[in-house]
C-alpha cells in the first residue's frame, strides 16, 4: 500500500478529531440549552425541565424535534439574502473559532501561528450576523437590538484584544498551543489577572450573555435582533449562543488557566473539568445578574475596561523589560 | 320584602349622610361667600363629602377658585358623568339629562369635594377643564367616549376606551348591555383593515414632528403585546435614537365594561366583578364596593368582619405588592427574584385558599360581611405566613435593592416630585414615594384600620428606586397588622344582623321563616337598595380605589363609578418619560405597578 504514508495517516488522524470535536462542540451547544435550564431552575427554587426522560435528560431531543420541524418563516417584507445568512454566520462564525483552541497536547483541529488573531477575526465577523438578522428583519425593535450590538461589539472588541496582548508579550507568540505551554508553571491568571478581568467581561458582551444582552433584551426590545426568527433559523442563533458560551470558557481556560495543564488528572479531563467550571459561571450570572443601561455598559467598557487594559499592557511591557532586558 | 326593606325603600335620596361634618362645612360657606348662594345647589349624599351643582358657565371659575384657595384642592381626583335619563328617585336636583362630576381633593383639609354640571341632552358641551388639570384630559375624553359628552377646548378629544371605530357611547342608558340585543358580531377582510388602518399611529394628530432638526424620528409602537407592558397596553413612542422625545399611550385593550355590567348585575351579584378590577388585587376591590353598598343599606358590620376584612385585604396587598417586586426586578433584567416572590405568594395563596376557598378571584366579602367565618386554625396558617414573610423581605432588600446595578437602574429615574404626582393625581404608594404620607387608612380610617398600629412608610426622591423599596417596607408593615389580626381577632359574628345583608347569616335562613324569604328575594332578585348615593375610598395596592354608587331605589345599580389609581398613573407617564432612554421606560413601567385591568375597568 504505496499510499498509506505517514502524512497521509496523520491527515486522517486530524480529520477524524476535527469532525470529533466538531460534533462535540455541536452537540455540547445544543446540550447546554438544557442544561441551562436545569442550572437556572436550581438556583431559582423550581425543576426546570425533568419530564423527556431520565432527569429530563431527552428534553434536548424533543426540542430539536420541535425545532427542525417548525415552520421555516421568512417574513415577506425581509431581505432574504442577508436574512438567510444572517444566522449561518451566527454559527458559523463561533465554531470556526474553535479550530485554534488546543484541548489537549495531542488534540486540537489547527495549530495556526495566528491563533488568537485568527479568533478575534471570527469574533469580528460574528458582528455581521447580528447586523444583518436585524437589517434584514425589518422590523423595529430588530434594527435597535443590532444597533446596541454594533456599538457594544465594537467597544468591547477593542480591548478585547488588548486585554490579551499581555499573554501575547509574555508569550512572545500568537499561538495557543505556545501560550498554554508557557502556563506550565503558572497560570496566567495571576501575572495577568487585569487582563483577565477585563477579557471575561468583554467575552460575556461579544457573546451577548447576561448582563450584556443589549441587543436582545426581552424587557426592552422583545428579543431584539432575532425577533423575526423561527424554526432551525432562530434554532441557529440559539445554538450559536452556546457555542459562543464554550468557546469563551475554553478561550479563557486555554489563555488563564493552563489549558490541559493540572496534576494527576489526564490533559483531557482537566481542560473539560476547567471549560464547565466557566460555562456554569456564565449561567449563574444570568441568573444573578440585572441588567445595566446599555449607555453605561458603553461607558463602562471605555471608560474603565480600556484603560484598565491599557495600564495592565504597560505594566505587563514594563516588567518584561526590567526581568528580561536582553531580549 | 321585609318590613326593614320596606321602610328604607321610602327614603330618598335626601336621606342624610355625613356630608355635614363640621370640617366639610367651610369650603362650601367660601365658596358661597365669593360666588353668592344662588350659584349652586347642594345636594345631599352619602360620599361623606360636600355635592354641589354648578351651572356650566360657572365651571372653570369655580375650580379656578378651589385650585388657588388656601389649601387648595389641587387633585382631581375624579372626572366622570351619568346619564340621568332614566333615573326615577331625583327630587330636590336640577333637571339634568346627563351630569358630568368632578371630585377634586384636598390633601391639605383631608377633603373632598364633589362638583356637577346638569347639561341637557340637545346641548352636550361642557368647556374642557385639561388646562387647570392636566390630569382631565384622560378623563374628559372617557366621558366623550362612553357619553358622547362634548369637552370644548380639548387638546385631543378621541375616543380612548373604545377602538376609534365604534359607533355609540356605551354608558348612555339607550345603549344595550347585553351582547344578545347586538346583532351576530362579523368582521370581513375589508373591515379588518379598515379596523387596522385605524390603529396606525399619526404623528401629526398627536402635534408630533416626523424629524427633528438633525434627525428622523422613529415610532415605535412598544405593545400592546410587548413583555414589558404588563397586559394589554401599546405605547407609541417617539425615539431620536434611544431617547425617548415623546411618548402617547394608547389604553382601552383591556376594557371590559365593567361599569356597565353594574348596571345590570344585583347589588349582590356585582361582587366578582369586582375582584377583576385590580386582578393583582383580589378581595382588597371587594372593599370599597360592600363598603359603599352597606352606606347605602345603612348596614353597620360587626367589629370582627371588619378585621377579617382587613386581614385579608392586608394578605392580598402583600400578594400584589409580591408580584410588583419580582416583576419590576424583571424588568430590569433580573430574571430570578420573580421566582422567589411567586414562591411568597404561593404560600400567601395556601392561606387564602384555606380560608376564602380560591385564590386570585375569591368575590369573598359579602353585603354585611364575610362569605364564611374564618376557618378553624385560621390563626396557625396566618401566622406561617406571617413569621415566613420578614426573613424574605431582608432577602430582597440585600440581593436586589443593594444591588449598584439595579440602584443604577432606578436611581433618578422618572422621578416626580409630590407637586408633580398630585396634578396628575397620583396617589398610594408611587404618591407616598415622593415624601407625602398620604394613606387613607391613617388618614380616613375605615373598616377599623384605626384600631392598628403601622407605620406610613414614605421616601424621598420619588424615583423608581424609591417605589420599588417603599413596596417592601409596606409589606412589612402590612405583616404587622396581620400579626394583630391574628392576636386580637374579635370574637362574634362574621356577618351583620340586618335584613340587607346578603345572603342572610345561613343560621337564620335555616330557622326563621321571614329570612328564609329574604333569603329567596335577595338570592333570586336581589337586594333592593334605598335611593341615594354613595361612594367609599379605600387605600388599594395601587393607590385609591373608591366605588361611587348611584342607587335608583332598585335591585341594581343605577351608575357605578369605579375610580382606579392606575388610571392616572398611565396618564403621568408621558410627562416624566420625556428625556428618558428605552430602558429607563421600562424601569419606570415596571415601578408603577398597574395592571390593565385596573385602567380600563
Amino acid at each position: 500500500m504505496s499510499w498509506w504514508t505517514p502524512q497521509v495517516e496523520a491527515t486522517l488522524i486530524a480529520m477524524v478529531q476535527a469532525v470529533v470535536i466538531l460534533l462535540v462542540v455541536v452537540v455540547s451547544g445544543a446540550v447546554l440549552s438544557m442544561v441551562e435550564r436545569r442550572l437556572l431552575a436550581l438556583w431559582q427554587d423550581r425543576y426546570g425541565p425533568n419530564r423527556v426522560g431520565p432527569f429530563g435528560l431527552l428534553q434536548i431531543a424533543a426540542d430539536m424535534l420541535k425545532i427542525f420541524f417548525k415552520e421555516d418563516w421568512i417574513p415577506p417584507f425581509a431581505d432574504r439574502t442577508f436574512f438567510v445568512l444572517a444566522p449561518a454566520i451566527a454559527m458559523a462564525s463561533l465554531l470556526l473559532s474553535f479550530m485554534v483552541i488546543p484541548i489537549t497536547p495531542s488534540w486540537g483541529v489547527a495549530d495556526l501561528n495566528i491563533g488568537i488573531l485568527f479568533f478575534f477575526a471570527m469574533a469580528g465577523i460574528n458582528v455581521y450576523a447580528v447586523l444583518f438578522a436585524g437589517w434584514a428583519s425589518s422590523n423595529k425593535y430588530a434594527l435597535l437590538g443590532a444597533l446596541r450590538a454594533s456599538a457594544q461589539t465594537l467597544s468591547y472588541e477593542v480591548f478585547m484584544g488588548l486585554a490579551v496582548m499581555g499573554i501575547v508579550a509574555m508569550t512572545g507568540s500568537f499561538n495557543m498551543r505556545d501560550i498554554v505551554n508557557a502556563q506550565e508553571n503558572v497560570w496566567f491568571i495571576i501575572p495577568q489577572f487585569f487582563g483577565f478581568c477585563t477579557f471575561i467581561i468583554a467575552g460575556i458582551a461579544v457573546t451577548h450573555r447576561h448582563p450584556f444582552d443589549q441587543p436582545e433584551a426581552e424587557q426592552e426590545l422583545a428579543d431584539g435582533y432575532h425577533i423575526e426568527y423561527s424554526g432551525m433559523k432562530w434554532g441557529m442563533f440559539f445554538v450559536g449562543e452556546y457555542i459562543g458560551i464554550v468557546l469563551m470558557s475554553a478561550l479563557l481556560v486555554t489563555l488563564f488557566f493552563g489549558g490541559w495543564h493540572g496534576p494527576l488528572l489526564p490533559p483531557i479531563v482537566w481542560f473539560l473539568l476547567k471549560t464547565v467550571f466557566f460555562v456554569v459561571l456564565f449561567v449563574l450570572l444570568r441568573a444573578a445578574l440585572p441588567r445595566p443601561r446599555y449607555d453605561k455598559v458603553m461607558n463602562f467598557g471605555w471608560k474603565v475596561c480600556l484603560p484598565l487594559t491599557l495600564v495592565n499592557l504597560l505594566i505587563t511591557g514594563a516588567m518584561i523589560l526590567i526581568i528580561d532586558p536582553a531580549t | 320584602m321585609t318590613a326593614a326593606d320596606d321602610s328604607r325603600n321610602e327614603n330618598t335620596i335626601t336621606s342624610g349622610g355625613a356630608s355635614s361634618a363640621a370640617g366639610h362645612a367651610d369650603v362650601v360657606a367660601e365658596l358661597a361667600r365669593h360666588f353668592g348662594d344662588a350659584a349652586f345647589t347642594p345636594q345631599d349624599t352619602m360620599t361623606a363629602m360636600p355635592v354641589i351643582w354648578v351651572a356650566r358657565e360657572q365651571l372653570r371659575d369655580i375650580l379656578i377658585y378651589l385650585r388657588k384657595l388656601s389649601a387648595p384642592f389641587s387633585m382631581l381626583y375624579d372626572l366622570s358623568a351619568v346619564d340621568e335619563r332614566l333615573r326615577t328617585h331625583r327630587r330636590g336636583l336640577p333637571p339634568s339629562d346627563f351630569t358630568v362630576f368632578y371630585q377634586l381633593l384636598s390633601v391639605e383639609r383631608n377633603a373632598d369635594l364633589m362638583i356637577k354640571v346638569a347639561l341637557h341632552e340637545r346641548d352636550l358641551t361642557l368647556p374642557s377643564i385639561s388646562d387647570i388639570f392636566v390630569n382631565a384630559n384622560w378623563y374628559e375624553r372617557e366621558v366623550f367616549d362612553l357619553f358622547g359628552i362634548d369637552f370644548a377646548g380639548h387638546p385631543h378629544l378621541t375616543r380612548i376606551m373604545m377602538p376609534p371605530t365604534w359607533t355609540g357611547h356605551p354608558l348612555r342608558k339607550d345603549y344595550s348591555a347585553r351582547a344578545t340585543e347586538f346583532d351576530p358580531y362579523t368582521l370581513t377582510v375589508k373591515g379588518q383593515e379598515v379596523e387596522q388602518e385605524a390603529l396606525r399611529f399619526d404623528p401629526e394628530a398627536w402635534g408630533m414632528k416626523r424629524e427633528g432638526e438633525e434627525t428622523e424620528f422613529m415610532f415605535l409602537n412598544l405593545g400592546p403585546n410587548h413583555p414589558s407592558a404588563h397586559g394589554a397596553f401599546r405605547l407609541v413612542l417617539q425615539l431620536d435614537g434611544e431617547e425617548v422625545v415623546d411618548c402617547v399611550p394608547d389604553i382601552g385593550y383591556h376594557h371590559r365594561g365593567a361599569e356597565k355590567m353594574a348596571e345590570r348585575q344585583s347589588w349582590h351579584s356585582f361582587i366578582p366583578y369586582t375582584d377583576r378590577i385590580d386582578y393583582t388585587g383580589g378581595v382588597m376591590n371587594n372593599l370599597p364596593y360592600v363598603l359603599a353598598v352597606e352606606k347605602l343599606a345603612g348596614i353597620t358590620v360587626t367589629d370582627r368582619a371588619k378585621t377579617i376584612r382587613v386581614m385579608m385585604a392586608e394578605m392580598f396587598r402583600i400578594n400584589s405588592h409580591l408580584l410588583f417586586l419580582g416583576t419590576y426586578l424583571q424588568d430590569l433584567g433580573a430574571m430570578t427574584p420573580v421566582f422567589f416572590t411567586f414562591t411568597d405568594r404561593q404560600k400567601a395563596y395556601e392561606v387564602i385558599e384555606a380560608i376564602t376557598g380560591f385564590r386570585m378571584h375569591p368575590a369573598w366579602y359579602r353585603i354585611g360581611g364575610t362569605a364564611h367565618d374564618l376557618p378553624n386554625g385560621w390563626d396557625k396558617l396566618v401566622q406561617g405566613f406571617v413569621n415566613w414573610m420578614p426573613k424574605r423581605l431582608a432577602e430582597y432588600e440585600r440581593a436586589m435593592m443593594d444591588n449598584a446595578i439595579v440602584r443604577d437602574r432606578t436611581k433618578f429615574v422618572a422621578a416626580f416630585d409630590t407637586q408633580q404626582a398630585i396634578d396628575w393625581g397620583v396617589t398610594g404608594p408611587n404618591l407616598r414615594a415622593t415624601g407625602l404620607d398620604f394613606d387613607l387608612r391613617k388618614k380616613r380610617p375605615y373598616s377599623g384600620y384605626e384600631n392598628f398600629d403601622f407605620e406610613i412608610p414614605t421616601a424621598v426622591n420619588g424615583d423608581a428606586f424609591d417605589r420599588g423599596m417603599l413596596r417592601i417596607e409596606e409589606m412589612r408593615q402590612s405583616v404587622r397588622i396581620l400579626q394583630q389580626c391574628i392576636d386580637h381577632m374579635p370574637a362574634g359574628d362574621y356577618k351583620a344582623d340586618h335584613p340587607l345583608t346578603t345572603p342572610p347569616p345561613r343560621e337564620k335562613m335555616l330557622q326563621h321563616i321571614e329570612t328564609l324569604i329574604t333569603h329567596f328575594l335577595q338570592v333570586s332578585w336581589g337586594p333592593v337598595l334605598p335611593a341615594a348615593e354613595s361612594m367609599q375610598m379605600i387605600e388599594a395596592t395601587k393607590g385609591i380605589n373608591s366605588y361611587y354608587l348611584t342607587s335608583d331605589g332598585s335591585t341594581m345599580s343605577y351608575r357605578t363609578r369605579i375610580r382606579t389609581p392606575s388610571f392616572p398613573h398611565l396618564q403621568q407617564i408621558p410627562a416624566v418619560m420625556r428625556g428618558g432612554f428605552v430602558p429607563d421606560l421600562i424601569a419606570h413601567l415596571g415601578s408603577i405597578d398597574f395592571v390593565m385591568a385596573d385602567v380600563d375597568r
